[in-house]
């Protein structure tokens, strides 16, 4: 294998490969962004809801959850210009892994709540907190311990669903390489490449979870 | 003087069935009532309707001479807010069976979390009398311990400190003693009868006849979803009027 051929084409299409990574990088962390978030609430709706929250809540996690991440990326594309929605291929990406991110989050957060128990929204009734506070304070604290290794996988399959969007056009880290590879044929050398770089990011989200559940474990204080 | 707590006519039902058949009793300022009974008699729905963690759907409840839960608009009976309910249950202070303190927190975060969150406290006046009552209780030098490295008597004792660190007009004691290990009772009994004797308004639900009899300035002895006796300890525990009740002080241990 010609290695001084590979590295030549490496830095000859580095401004592609780092505009790939940091497409893949962006969309993801979009997603497990947004996706967190309108997760939560999804959670909060259908552990908490009443009814007419948490069945739309309910619906909503079974059906996107049961659908191939690769429908839902190209719905979200073709539907949204399909209804006048003028959506770039980038954001129509990220919109469908964020609400792929949000239907996992939500049902995430679902399991750790119920794992709590009644007695603790009932003392934080007790003592006057109102249910805004008994959630901040009490529950999504407890909450978040129980379900931070599950969001860290679910963050992990964002970065690798995030492939999926080369389907339509978007070009992240693996469209990058096809095409980098339908130059110069280096199959094999560059595929290995963007395995690699998927590794890091992967590795550096599992990383960043490690170091806040580190942090949650810490006391509040001094312990014996 | 209005009584602390005032009870009328109240029914609560779950679905059909009947728990509270229309109770009506009344705890002045400074007063200590226990409330005794067989299992099923109704005495911790009862006490779970004083700070609204049970509905009622019948009758008043009143504390510190303010309706609490309901009000009525335009000849209907309606729930408060959420707001309002809060600042109601505020006014009681509960100690549960199972303790249910925060777990992810240290016993003075258990005691000051109120105070901050819903008193609006400052953190250091909140950490100040949080040390107040923890060592009232005993707890001061496991202020930072987790709830997870105290005992049950040790965890029970800091709930006590939590409830009552809002000032609450009345403290509620649900079978405080019940979930604890015969040696671990003690400890938590001595600290409740040490705040009953500082003038503490307390209404307990207990099992443990001996600590009502001693404590109490009023029994209450429940059956059947209603009050069927009640009066100062000597007289239920002693002279019992109702079959009812002297069946039940027969079965009861001392």
């Amino acid at each position: 294998m010609d290695w001084s051929y590979f590295f030549n084409e490496v830095m000859n299409n580095r401004d592609a490969l780092l505009h790939g990574t940091a497409i893949t990088f962006a969309v993801s962390l979009i997603a497990i962004l947004a996706g967190t978030v309108l997760g939560i609430v999804i959670g909060i709706a259908v552990t908490y809801g009443n009814k007419p929250l948490r069945w739309p809540a309910r619906l909503y996690i079974d059906i996107i959850r049961g659908t191939p991440v690769l429908v839902l990326v190209l719905a979200t594309f073709y539907v949204s210009s399909a209804v006048g929605l003028n959506l770039t291929a980038f954001q129509a990406g990220a919109l469908a892994l964020t609400l792929f991110c949000a239907s996992h989050v939500g049902e995430i957060l679902r399991g750790a709540l119920q794992s709590l128990s009644r007695g603790q929204i009932e003392a934080g009734r007790a003592i006057g907190l109102t249910f805004g506070g008994i959630f901040r304070y009490i529950l999504f604290p407890q909450a978040l311990r129980f379900a931070l290794p599950t969001w860290i996988t679910a963050a992990v399959e964002m970065v690798k669903a995030s492939t999926l969007l080369s389907v339509i056009g978007v070009a992240e880290l693996l469209l990058t390489t096809q095409q980098i590879i339908s130059n110069n044929f280096l199959n094999m050398q560059f595929y290995l490449l963007a395995g690699v770089i998927y590794f890091l990011i992967d590795f550096a989200i599992e990383q960043v979870g490690r170091f806040i559940g580190r942090r949650l474990e810490q006391p509040t204080r001094r312990m014996v | 003087m209005t009584p602390i707590v005032e009870v009328r006519a109240l029914h609560k039902r779950f679905g059909e069935l009947e728990v509270l058949k229309g109770i009506d009793f009344t705890v002045a300022e400074g007063e200590v009532v226990s409330v005794i009974g067989a299992s099923g008699s109704g005495k911790t729905t009862l006490l779970r309707c004083l700070n609204l963690l049970e509905e009622f759907h019948q009758g008043e409840v009143l504390i510190g001479g303010e309706a609490i839960g309901y009000h009525t608009r335009r000849g209907q009976r309606a729930r408060m807010g959420e707001q309002e309910i809060a600042r109601q249950r505020a006014m009681t202070g509960m100690v549960f069976q199972s303790f249910n303190l925060f777990p992810h927190m240290s016993a003075l975060d258990n005691v000051t979390l109120g105070l901050t969150k819903v008193r609006g406290m400052p953190r250091n006046q909140a950490i100040e009398l949080g040390d107040h009552w923890l060592e009232r209780v005993g707890m001061l030098e496991r202020r930072d311990y987790r709830p997870s490295q105290l005992s049950g008597g040790q965890q029970q004792r800091v709930a006590i400190a939590r409830a009552i660190a809002m000032n609450p007009k009345v403290m509620l004691f649900d079978e405080a003693t019940s979930a604890l290990d015969p040696e671990r009772v003690g400890e938590v009994l001595e600290t409740i009868r040490s705040l009953a004797q500082e003038g503490m308004t307390m209404v307990l639900v207990t099992h443990e006849m001996r600590f009502a009899r001693d404590v109490s300035d009023k029994v209450v002895f429940m059956e059947d979803g209603r009050i069927a006796e009640q009066g100062p300890p000597e007289r239920l525990f002693m002279h019992p009027e109702s079959p009812r009740l002297q069946a039940f002080l027969k079965t009861s241990s001392f």
